[in-house]
């Protein structure tokens, strides 16, 4: 076949000749396979502030499990001998007025602010992707139905929600936690939705629908699979929130109570005497800070590793 | 073999439309529009027409993907229409579909061998995963592909080749009947070849009938037993694939072919050319009575006012009051 003919993009009758099986094969690839995955984790290490937020918040998981464990004082415990000491070997971050271990106390806080951010993302990932995912999927008038009980809760300050769960079970982690989770679902649940609606017209999903796979399947295996990158960065965005709306009301005071420590209320006991020992306020702030921080770079970082077109 | 069609469509008419809101009156795109054709054991029944004419929503009604608003569709005598839950399950293992866009059709996420597995494990064939691997591996070889391409994810293929892994994929569940709806029109020209040789190799081994839907005459002319061809919504003509090109008889299929450049110098043009004028009528607003009298050189008065109907003249159905007396 010459140039000439091939320009015409024309078939003929001469161009259809039975292929040997030598040349049916001809097409073939030789470059290594590279699950998606992997090469997603490739891109992320590149991202040099993404893996330092994950190595500092790696430190910090570790550090919050064993400090407490290993550690010769409890959170509560109080040395009448050393009030307000400074940092000294004996007590790394130094000591509250009450004589508390300060680092003990911020290990603490660790464990309550992750657990509230990670649970909560959790939570809000599964009901979040349930939701959306069939109201995407169904579409039609149940889909306009959820969307609008959607609408209502998310008419209400997620604030407000915190505070009257609170009201009801009292002031403890299980209720900030249920609070957060009332509202903090909806984020994934449309983002979900808009994902599953555009998917399932491709010719992929149709092809699993024709083929006879089972909604189910077709929104697990196929659809929501496709979304994963989205719902991962909206994840790596909601631990930060969840967490900064815990510390934000353990600080006013409404949180999580003394002598139980999270960050908000070692930032709220240490207010008060933030002029004669400002260093006791350094360690909680810093703490929210930089987990703050990484937890951001580390959303960046995961955004671009799943989405390189995104620059 | 069995006597009879294997899949017979009456009076087809799938719409899509929006109820009207409160200030709009409801449209009504009539994207398939009474069709009704039959397709034979073993044939090929291509259909054509422009972009737009609706030959995917016609596939994808067979397929139920889309609704009918009314008419029926016989698959070996069983009405599809109306089919629910485990009789659709295992209709849907003898009705198959091939989309246009091989870089759409197959899920990003899932290897090569997950994606031709997944229909043995949706309708439970084979015990184990063993067994369907050695079966994936069949299937792989028989459309061209090694068998060590089965770890392999869908972007690391060619468009050729993701077209093959989704023949194999319809295969593995041997189906009597395949809809492939444009399924070279995304690929090379000296792919394209392959992929119809491949299509024809299966369906000499396995006894298919195809639908194959195209836009361009040529292709479908060299594949097809029988052609359907189509002109916004309506079958305009059917009849044997040579005789049709070699003597076209609607207007519009004359119009068509004459589009078609001549590959061979010393072939003459069959029949005089015919021009179609003006633009293809929006689907949403449908000319009345013949809806291709507004481009069509022999309009006459009868043309606006009733619909032809499709109707045996010779060897040929033709829905064009030229030939009725
Ligand atoms: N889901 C849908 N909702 C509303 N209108 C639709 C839908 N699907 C198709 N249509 C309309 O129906 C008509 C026929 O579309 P269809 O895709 O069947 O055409 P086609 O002949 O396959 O065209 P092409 O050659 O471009 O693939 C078009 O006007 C299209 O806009
Ligand atoms: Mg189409």
């Amino acid at each position: 076949m010459n140039l000439k003919e091939y320009n015409k993009e024309m078939l003929t009758r001469e161009m259809f000749q039975p292929l040997d099986k030598s040349e049916q094969n001809s097409e073939f690839i030789a470059m290594e396979t590279k699950s998606f995955a992997r090469d997603a984790w490739i891109r992320f290490k590149r991202n040099k502030l993404a893996l330092l937020g994950l190595i500092f918040l790696g430190i910090v998981v570790v550090l919050a499990i064993f400090v407490p464990i290993f550690s010769p004082y409890t959170y509560e415990q109080m040395d009448m001998t050393a009030l307000n000491a400074n940092p000294s070997l004996a007590h790394p971050m130094g000591t509250d007025r009450f004589g508390r271990d300060i680092l003990v106390r911020v290990m603490y806080g660790a464990r309550i602010s992750l657990s509230v951010g990670f649970s909560s993302a959790a939570i809000s990932l599964c009901i979040g992707i349930m939701y959306g995912g069939i109201a995407g999927y169904v579409g039609g008038k149940t889909d306009m139905l959820m969307m609008r009980i959607v609408d209502i809760i998310y008419s209400i300050p997620s604030m407000l929600y915190v505070i009257l769960v609170m009201l009801i079970f009292g002031s403890n982690i299980w209720s900030i936690l249920i609070g957060i989770c009332i509202s903090s679902w909806i984020g994934m649940a449309r983002l979900v939705r808009a994902q599953v609606m555009s998917l399932k017209e491709q010719e992929f999903a149709l092809a699993a629908y024709v083929l006879g796979a089972s909604t189910k399947r077709i929104l697990f295996k196929h659809l929501i699979i496709n979304c994963i990158g989205p719902i991962i960065v909206n994840l790596t965005l909601m631990v930060p929130s969840a967490i900064f709306t815990e510390a934000f009301l353990s600080f006013v005071g409404i949180g999580i109570s003394a002598p139980a420590a999270s960050w908000g209320t070692l930032a709220n006991e240490a207010r008060g005497l933030v002029e004669t020992y400002p260093i006791q306020i350094i360690w909680p702030v810093a703490a929210i800070c930089l987990t703050m921080l990484s937890l951001n770079f580390i959303g960046d970082g995961v955004g671009e590793a799943l989405d390189p077109k995104k620059k | 073999m069995n006597e009879g069609p294997i899949l017979k469509v009456s009076h087809l008419k799938t719409y899509f439309g929006s109820k009207g809101g409160l200030f709009s009156k409801g449209k009504v795109v009539k994207a398939v529009n009474d069709v009704s054709f039959e397709i034979l054991h073993n044939e090929t029944f291509g259909l054509v027409g422009e972009s737009g004419c609706g030959k995917s929503t016609l596939g994808r009604t067979i397929v139920k993907i889309n609704e009918p608003t009314s008419g029926s569709i016989e698959f070996e005598g069983r009405d599809i229409v109306k089919m629910k839950g485990a009789e659709l399950k295992a209709f849907r293992r003898d009705l198959q579909m091939i989309f246009q866009d091989p870089y759409a059709s197959l899920n990003s996420r899932m290897t090569v061998g997950e994606i031709i597995r997944e229909p043995m494990e949706i309708h439970g064939l084979y015990n184990s995963t063993k067994e369907r691997d050695q079966k994936v591996s069949e299937l792989l070889e028989t459309v061209g592909l090694k068998p060590d391409h089965i770890r392999r994810y869908p972007h690391e293929f060619s468009g050729g080749q993701r077209q093959r892994i989704c023949i194999a994929r319809t295969l593995a569940l041997n189906p009597k009947f395949i809809i492939c709806d444009e399924p070279i029109s995304a690929l090379d020209v000296s792919i394209q070849a392959q992929i119809i040789n491949l299509l024809q190799r299966i369906q000499k081994e396995r006894q298919i009938s195809y639908l194959f839907i195209a836009h361009d005459l040529g292709i479908v002319k060299h594949i097809s037993h029988r052609i359907g061809v189509m002109y916004l919504g309506s079958l305009v003509e059917v009849g044997e694939s040579n005789s049709l090109y070699r003597e076209p008889m609607h207007p519009y299929t004359k119009a068509l072919l004459s589009a078609i450049p001549i590959p061979d110098p010393r072939v003459e043009r069959s029949k005089a050319a015919v021009e179609i004028s003006g633009e293809l009528p929006s689907p949403l607003d449908l000319p009345s009575g013949c809806a291709f009298r507004t481009r069509c050189p022999f309009a006459s008065e009868r043309c606006a006012k009733e619909t032809p109907q499709l109707r045996q003249v010779g060897d040929r159905q033709v829905a064009c009051f030229l030939y009725e007396k």
